[in-house]
Order: structure tokens, then C-alpha cells, then sequence
């Protein structure tokens, strides 16, 4: 198999890397040999992007030396790493929106001196996606492609340098589980022509499914790397999180009560102005997670939107106990008690330059004990920001610390830890567990299961079928913008809830009310 | 109207618009970078001045044209040393640069004549019509846009190669994408910084150019405040463009064309004060300004670079 005993492909030695109150990388020592596939696991904040980000040259190492088949080199820049032959495809995603596709391809790159000839290049890249099977249309602007497609365009890139060192940073987080497999795939053929593969996960199943060796970082350190076959999904999760982690939520069983939302006929039109919408109905009650299953893009976000009063519907009703919310602004959802857990968390979730603090009390401050007419009282808000640090083991250097800096699940709690206590009765969360680690994971899914014991209804929107199943009572499928049914999550057929997602209507074994 | 007459309202809406044109293109390259420069007004001051001095003092427009883009690209590394290096903010630091050209100029208009005696009033060089043989006997437009001077036919050459250059080569997607997505840009390879100092260099240049033109052939001669606000409406112009050169040229032929008319009118004696009439290229940029603005908000695409006026760095998160 692996070959361990020729010069490994990277070897970085003592990696060391601080930011202001961090230690993000801490004397790391990580080596990939040629032609396999290197799985690097390990809680949010571990120091996964960091230490990849130096080996692309967009962080200077405080500390350590790296070397590439043997030979030492120092990479003071991106430039030096392309030329190094090392490519990366970054956690969020590294594309000139208003570019097309060939063009963000050959973007810094010397090879045509002056004038560009995009034909050639686009012949280029068409015979290069034809090779690995990624397909995208060279034409196409980047705002035009879906997520997936983008991330295709983001391999081509690393590619069409001729890269044989590749890094994928949570490359799976934002695709259909048919995209990820597609693209375990493309590794694979990647690796069998000798490239060297580093691949970033949280899904413990595609660190087993595809990768041949596993390095596990935990606070900036490796504490382990492992061959893939001789290790178990716990054994990981143990070792990334430091104790065990619980696959299997205990759901207890809770009598659902009165319907808390009523949607009625709802439709709206997309940011396009196309209709994304197109007469959903639905109930929620009392102490039940009604799922929302989907392909991305069938209207998820829209629904999303127009129950919290951030998109306008252009017909139907939506009722949250039984009143009327429909087209009212987001400070009169919210005093409804509206909770909303969005997918964009530091867009639409959180001010990343405010305070944790702040952030905490972004719905109530205008209220007492946080704010007495006109001033804020600093005390209440401090003692307030330390109370659900602890109750929510958010874990960030200070109360006064920009959220911006804290790591992808500890963004999530904030905002749990924000809704929870402001809403009353409904919740409405997004994309809760996309790009966490399974700590976290299971920390919200938790969350979430005992705001259901508590008596609040959740709307679950989620695109990761294992979760809903997981925690939600009901699933509802939508597909362009419409419910394809509704089904019990204990006994779903998940045939069926395939083919609901590709737009299939079937007949549900919960009738629709 | 006879035909004469239109005619020379085109051509002296060609003359008008030319240093327009130079000055807008100039800042659509800065702005192409995510660098915000709002000192457009103070270095076409400034490009005018040094232009008329310089040439007065060597009977050279050309030692004029080159002193005029010395001294806007020097003002302009000024804006981009403090805006990308010290990474202070650009709004405030243009509008600076805005203010100290201002004074500056009417100092220097005092000063830099003869024996340390003022500009204002003396007559230097200038840049002369040359009518261009055959193409300028062509009926109509032949008369109206081939009886310029050689900046104006210097002018017609830039605007399609600012264009080609933008759009289709290499360095033009390097400064397209800069301006849009450092960090991508960074990640790729491209130099940041390099592009963002020599596309704000390059882009003060052009607007001292733009000054230039003023002073050595639209009006030639010095007075204080020559340019009249121009500054301003290349900065209008630069958004009525949606940054794209050939748009460019549309702003300032209009904006050229209504000063034409208005100056025709004036010389015709109406009714309207003269003071109002002076003001109609002005009214007439903001109502144009606000039309688009709104049409293409309705499009949903503005066109800004994404990254306009934001600094970047490396390092730094979020
Ligand atoms: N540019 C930066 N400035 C300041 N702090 C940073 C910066 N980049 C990362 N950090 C901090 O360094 C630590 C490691 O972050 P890193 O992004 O490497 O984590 P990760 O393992 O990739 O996590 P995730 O799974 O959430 O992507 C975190 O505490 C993070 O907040
Ligand atoms: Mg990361």
C-alpha cells in the first residue's frame, strides 16, 4: 500500500504558529507520503486550517521547517507553494464571483504573457474535467454554479497547475451525500496517479471510506496518526474530543401539544425573482422537531426567511399561535418569540466584530435588566455573557472577544445560546451542525432535543439525512419549493425519502392535514 | 440650429470631456483594485498646475503633459503608501489629498510665475488644433472629432486599449480579481499590494493628465480652482461607468455636451442667469447618477469591486 519508506511528499517538523491568544499550532509534526490519502481530523479551533494555510503559504510558521520529498524549502507566499506544486482548496471557498470559471482557472498564472486566449484555456480545462470526471462549463460565471459545481472548479484549479501535493480543507461539508461520493472518488483516481492527498473532515464515515491514514489533532497538537484500517469511528471521536462522544441521541419520548406554527399556502419569490415557494403547508407542535429534508436550493432558505419576517411571502399565511406573523418585520417575529438559528452564521447569525457579550444580547437589550431606557448597563450584560458561557460551555478567550475569532462550533453555541433565551415557543434552525466537529455535534443536537422536552416546537432544515432522521419526530421532503410529504421519522423508508427528494410525489404515511 | 452650430457643439464637447475621459479612466483602474481614491480633484489640480508652470517655463507642452502625470502619480503613491502600507482609512485620507491639492494650488498659482510672481494671467504654450489630413475633412463628424488637439486623438486611443487591456489580457484579470477577492487573489499567487500600488499610481497619472489637458489646451492658462469640481464628477462618472472604460467615454460626453450647450447659450444671451446655466452639467450628473443608480439597483447589479475601499491583509481573520 503506502509506501513509508522513500521521502514522504510533506513533512512539516515542529510546526509551531501563535495569533494573538492562541496557540493555534503547537510544535506539530505531520508527514503524507505519495499516492495516499491523508485524513486530518479534529474538533473546530484544533489548528486543522492553520497548519494547511502555512503549507500554502498564506500563514508564516512561528516555528518549524517544512520539507517536500526530502528537500528542505521555505514557503514565504502562495506564489512559492504553487510553485512547489502544492494546491489547496480553501474551507470557504477561493472564487472571483464575477469571473467565469475558465478565467478564475488560470487566474495568476504566467503562462499567457499578455493577452489572454480564453479559448485554449477553456479547451484545456474541458479536457482536464473530462479526465477526472468533474463536470463544469468553462463559460459559466461563478455566480451561476452551485456550491458543488464551484468546488469542482476549485479542483480544476489545483490541477490545471499540475499540483501533485493536494489539500482539501472540509471539502463534504456543503455537498449532497451522491457529490461527496463523486468526489471520493476523484481522490482516489487523484492518488492512484502518485499525487499526495491531505483531506479535512469532521464526517468520521469519509475519513474510513476514503482515506488510507488518519492524523488527529487536538488543541494544536497531533495526538495521534494511524493507519485508517486499524482504527473504529469512537476510537477517533475519543480521540479528537478527549472522551467519548455519543453517536446515538437518547430521543425521550415527548406528547406533542398544541400546534405552535401553522403554515397555510405559503409562497415567495427567490433573489432571482423566481418563485421559490410554491404552496407549502405545514404544522408544528408543542414539543415536536418537524425536519425539513431537501437538496439544497429547493427553497429551504427561502421558508427559512419568510417565517422570520427576513422575506416577504406572496400569499399564504404563517400563524405562530395562532396569530397571524405573515409579512410583519423581523422585531415583531422575534417579540413572538421566534427563534431563528440561521445557516449563515457569521452573516446573518452573529456581528463578527462585536463582543461575545454583545452578540448574546443582540434580541434583548432593549429590554431591562439589560438596558434602562436609554443606557446600557454593562454589569447585567457582562453578568449575563458569563452565565451562558458556562450553562452553554462556549469556549472563548473572554466575554469581550470578538466573535469573529472563535471557531465554528463555539459560533454555534452563541447562537443557540442567544435563541434559546430569547424565543418562546418556536424555533426555527437552519443548517444547526453543518461544519462542526462531532463534539459540537452532539452538543447541539442535545440542545435541540432538550428544547423539545421543554415544550418548544423546532423547525429542523437540514440537508444531512442521518440527522434528521436522528432528531426529528417528522420529515417533511420539499422539492421545488413544495412539501412532497410527510413522513414519521421512526419508521421512514429512506427509498422513499430519496425519491421525494428528487421530486417524486409519494403517497405519505402521515397524511397531510 | 444650422449644422455649423452642432458641429461645434460636438467639438467642444470632445475638448470638454477629453480630460474627463483621461481622469475617469484613471480612477476606474485605482477602483478596479479595491482602492478608493477620492483625491481625483486635488491631483487634477495639481496635474494642471504643474502642467501649465512647467510648460510656461520651457516652452514645452510636453515637459507640461509629463509634469502633469508625475505629479498626479506622486500624489497618488502618497494615498496608496498611507492606504495600503499604513492601512489607513481612504475615504478620509482621498479627501485629504482633496484639500491639501486645493490649497496648494492656489498657493502655488502665486508663486511659481515668473521671478516668484503668481500664474494667474500669463499666457504659456499650448496645445494646438491639428487637424488630421483626410480624416478631417469627412462631412460632419470628420469636422467635429478630427480638428482636436493631440491629447484629445491621444484620447481616442486609450479608451478601446483601457478597454482590451481590462478585459482581455492577463494583468487586466490579475487587477479585476484584486478588486473583487484579495484573499483569492493572494491564494492564487497575485501580489496584492503590487497591483494596488501600481493601479493607484497608474490611475494618477491619468488624472494628472486630465489636468494637464485643462490647463494647456481646453482653457489654457492658470486661475484658481481651474477645474471647476471635475474631480467630482469623475468620481460620479466612475460609478454612472459601472467601472468599465467604454461606459466611461458615454458619462463624459454627456457631461461635455450639456457644458457645450450651455456655453452656447450663454453666448447666445437668454433668460437664464448665467449662473444657473453653469450649474446644469452639475444638476445634470446627479440626475443621471441617480437614474442609474436605481436602474441597475433594480438589476441587481451595481458593479462596484467587491472589495472597494476594504484593506486587506494576509493574516487577519474575517
Ligand atoms: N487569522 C487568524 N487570526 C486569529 N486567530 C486565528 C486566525 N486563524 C485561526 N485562528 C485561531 O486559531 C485556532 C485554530 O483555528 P483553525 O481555523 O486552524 O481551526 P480548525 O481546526 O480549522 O477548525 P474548524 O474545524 O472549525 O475549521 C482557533 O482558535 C482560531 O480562532
Ligand atoms: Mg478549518
Amino acid at each position: 500500500m503506502i509506501d513509508t519508506s522513500s521521502d514522504p511528499a510533506v513533512a512539516m517538523r515542529g510546526i509551531t504558529k501563535r495569533f494573538p491568544g492562541v496557540l493555534a499550532n503547537d510544535h506539530i509534526d505531520f508527514e503524507v507520503q505519495a499516492g495516499e490519502i491523508h485524513a486530518l481530523l479534529g474538533e473546530n479551533g484544533a489548528g486543522k486550517s492553520t497548519l494547511m494555510n502555512i503549507l500554502t503559504g498564506l500563514y508564516r510558521a512561528d516555528e518549524g521547517e517544512i520539507a517536500l520529498h526530502g528537500r528542505r524549502v521555505d514557503i514565504r507566499s502562495p506564489r512559492d507553494a504553487i510553485a512547489l506544486g502544492i494546491g489547496m482548496v480553501h474551507q470557504h471557498f477561493m472564487v472571483v464571483e464575477p469571473l467565469t470559471v475558465a478565467e478564475n482557472i488560470i487566474l495568476g498564472l504566467n503562462k499567457p504573457r499578455f493577452a489572454l486566449n480564453m479559448k485554449r484555456a477553456e479547451e484545456e480545462i474541458a479536457a482536464l474535467s473530462q479526465r477526472y470526471g468533474l463536470r463544469v462549463d468553462p463559460h459559466a460565471y461563478i455566480w451561476q454554479l452551485s456550491v458543488g459545481e464551484q468546488q469542482r472548479v476549485e479542483i480544476l484549479k489545483m490541477l490545471y497547475r499540475g499540483a501533485d501535493i493536494l489539500i482539501l480543507d472540509e471539502p463534504t461539508a456543503v455537498l449532497t451525500p451522491q457529490e461527496a461520493g463523486e468526489l471520493g472518488r476523484t481522490l482516489r483516481h487523484m492518488a492512484a496517479e502518485g499525487k499526495a492527498v491531505i483531506f479535512i473532515t469532521h464526517k468520521l464515515d469519509e475519513v474510513a471510506e476514503f482515506s488510507d491514514r488518519v492524523t488527529v489533532l487536538r488543541r494544536g497538537r497531533v495526538v495521534a496518526t494511524l493507519p485508517t484500517a486499524e482504527t473504529t469511528r469512537s476510537d477517533l471521536a475519543r480521540l479528537m474530543v478527549g472522551r467519548e462522544v455519543l453517536f446515538r441521541l437518547e430521543k425521550e419520548a415527548v406528547e406533542p401539544g398544541e400546534t405552535v406554527l401553522d403554515v397555510q399556502g405559503l409562497r415567495a419569490l427567490g433573489d432571482k425573482g423566481l418563485p421559490a415557494l410554491q404552496g407549502v403547508s405545514f404544522q408544528v407542535r408543542a414539543g415536536e422537531i418537524l425536519g425539513i429534508a431537501g437538496v439544497a436550493g429547493n427553497g429551504q432558505r427561502e421558508l427559512a426567511e419568510v417565517l422570520t419576517g427576513l422575506r416577504k411571502a406572496s400569499a399564504g399565511r404563517v400563524l405562530v399561535g395562532g396569530r397571524d406573523i405573515t409579512n410583519r418585520s423581523p422585531r415583531v417575529v422575534i417579540d413572538e418569540g421566534v427563534a431563528h438559528v440561521p445557516g449563515d452564521r457569521l452573516g446573518m447569525g452573529l456581528v463578527p466584530d462585536l463582543a461575545v457579550s454583545d452578540n448574546l444580547i443582540l434580541k434583548s437589550y432593549r429590554q431591562p435588566p439589560f438596558c434602562g431606557g436609554f443606557f446600557l448597563h454593562r454589569d447585567s450584560i457582562n453578568e449575563h455573557a458569563d452565565n451562558l458561557i458556562a450553562a452553554y460551555d462556549i469556549a472563548t478567550p473572554s466575554p469581550a472577544t470578538p466573535v469573529k475569532l472563535l471557531s465554528g462550533g463555539n459560533l454555534q453555541k452563541c447562537i443557540l445560546a442567544r435563541e434559546i433565551t430569547t424565543g418562546r415557543g418556536l424555533l426555527v434552525a437552519v443548517h444547526p451542525t453543518r461544519g462542526l466537529d462531532v463534539g459540537a455535534t452532539e452538543a447541539v443536537r442535545r440542545t435541540l432535543l432538550e428544547q423539545r422536552a421543554a415544550g418548544m416546537a423546532i423547525l429542523l432544515i437540514s440537508e444531512d439525512l442521518d440527522e434528521l432522521l436522528a432528531i426529528s419526530d417528522r420529515l417533511a421532503v420539499i422539492y421545488e419549493g413544495r412539501i412532497m410529504g410527510v413522513v414519521d421519522a421512526a419508521s421512514a423508508d429512506l427509498e422513499e425519502i430519496g425519491l421525494m427528494m428528487a421530486g417524486t410525489e409519494v403517497s405519505t404515511s402521515n397524511p397531510k392535514p | 440650429m444650422n449644422m455649423a452650430m452642432l458641429v461645434s457643439i460636438l467639438a467642444v464637447t470632445v475638448q470638454a470631456g477629453t480630460s474627463l475621459v483621461f481622469a475617469t479612466i484613471g480612477e476606474i483602474y485605482t477602483e478596479r483594485s479595491g482602492i478608493l481614491n477620492l483625491g481625483v480633484e486635488g491631483m487634477m489640480l495639481m496635474g494642471a498646475v504643474a502642467a501649465f508652470a512647467a510648460a510656461y517655463h520651457t516652452g514645452s507642452v510636453w515637459l507640461g503633459v509629463a509634469a502633469a502625470m508625475a505629479t498626479g502619480g506622486v500624489l497618488a503613491l502618497i494615498h496608496a503608501f498611507l492606504t495600503i502600507t499604513l492601512r489607513t482609512d481612504q475615504t478620509v485620507t482621498g479627501l485629504a489629498l482633496t484639500i491639501f491639492g486645493t490649497g496648494m494650488t492656489s498657493f502655488l498659482g502665486q508663486r511659481l510665475g515668473p521671478a516668484g510672481k503668481p500664474l494667474v494671467g500669463l499666457i504659456g504654450p499650448r496645445f494646438e488644433r491639428l487637424p488630421l489630413p483626410g480624416l478631417s475633412d469627412i462631412p460632419f463628424l470628420g469636422r467635429a472629432l478630427f480638428r482636436q488637439d493631440l491629447l484629445v486623438y491621444g484620447m481616442y486611443l486609450l479608451v478601446p486599449l483601457a478597454w482590451y487591456y481590462l478585459y482581455k489580457t492577463r494583468p487586466g484579470l490579475h487587477l479585476r480579481a484584486v478588486g473583487e477577492n484579495p484573499q483569492t487573489a493572494d491564494a492564487m499567487g497575485v501580489s496584492v499590494s503590487g497591483i494596488r500600488y501600481a493601479y493607484t499610481v497608474l490611475g494618477g497619472m491619468l488624472v494628472g493628465l486630465g489636468g494637464a489637458h485643462l490647463s494647456l489646451a481646453y482653457t489654457p492658462g492658470w486661475t484658481e480652482n481651474l477645474t471647476g469640481g471635475r474631480g467630482w464628477i469623475v468620481i460620479a462618472l466612475v460609478i454612472f461607468a459601472t467601472w468599465d472604460p467604454l461606459r466611461a467615454v458615454v458619462g463624459a460626453v454627456l457631461f461635455g455636451g450639456v457644458n457645450a450647450v450651455q456655453f452656447r447659450l450663454q453666448a447666445a444671451g437668454t433668460a437664464i442667469p448665467p449662473a444657473f446655466l453653469g450649474m446644469m452639467p452639475y444638476l445634470f450628473t446627479i440626475l443621471v447618477l441617480v437614474v442609474i443608480t436605481w436602474w441597475e439597483a433594480f438589476r441587481k447589479r451595481v458593479g462596484a469591486p467587491a472589495a472597494l475601499g476594504l484593506p486587506y491583509a494576509r493574516e487577519e481573520k474575517g
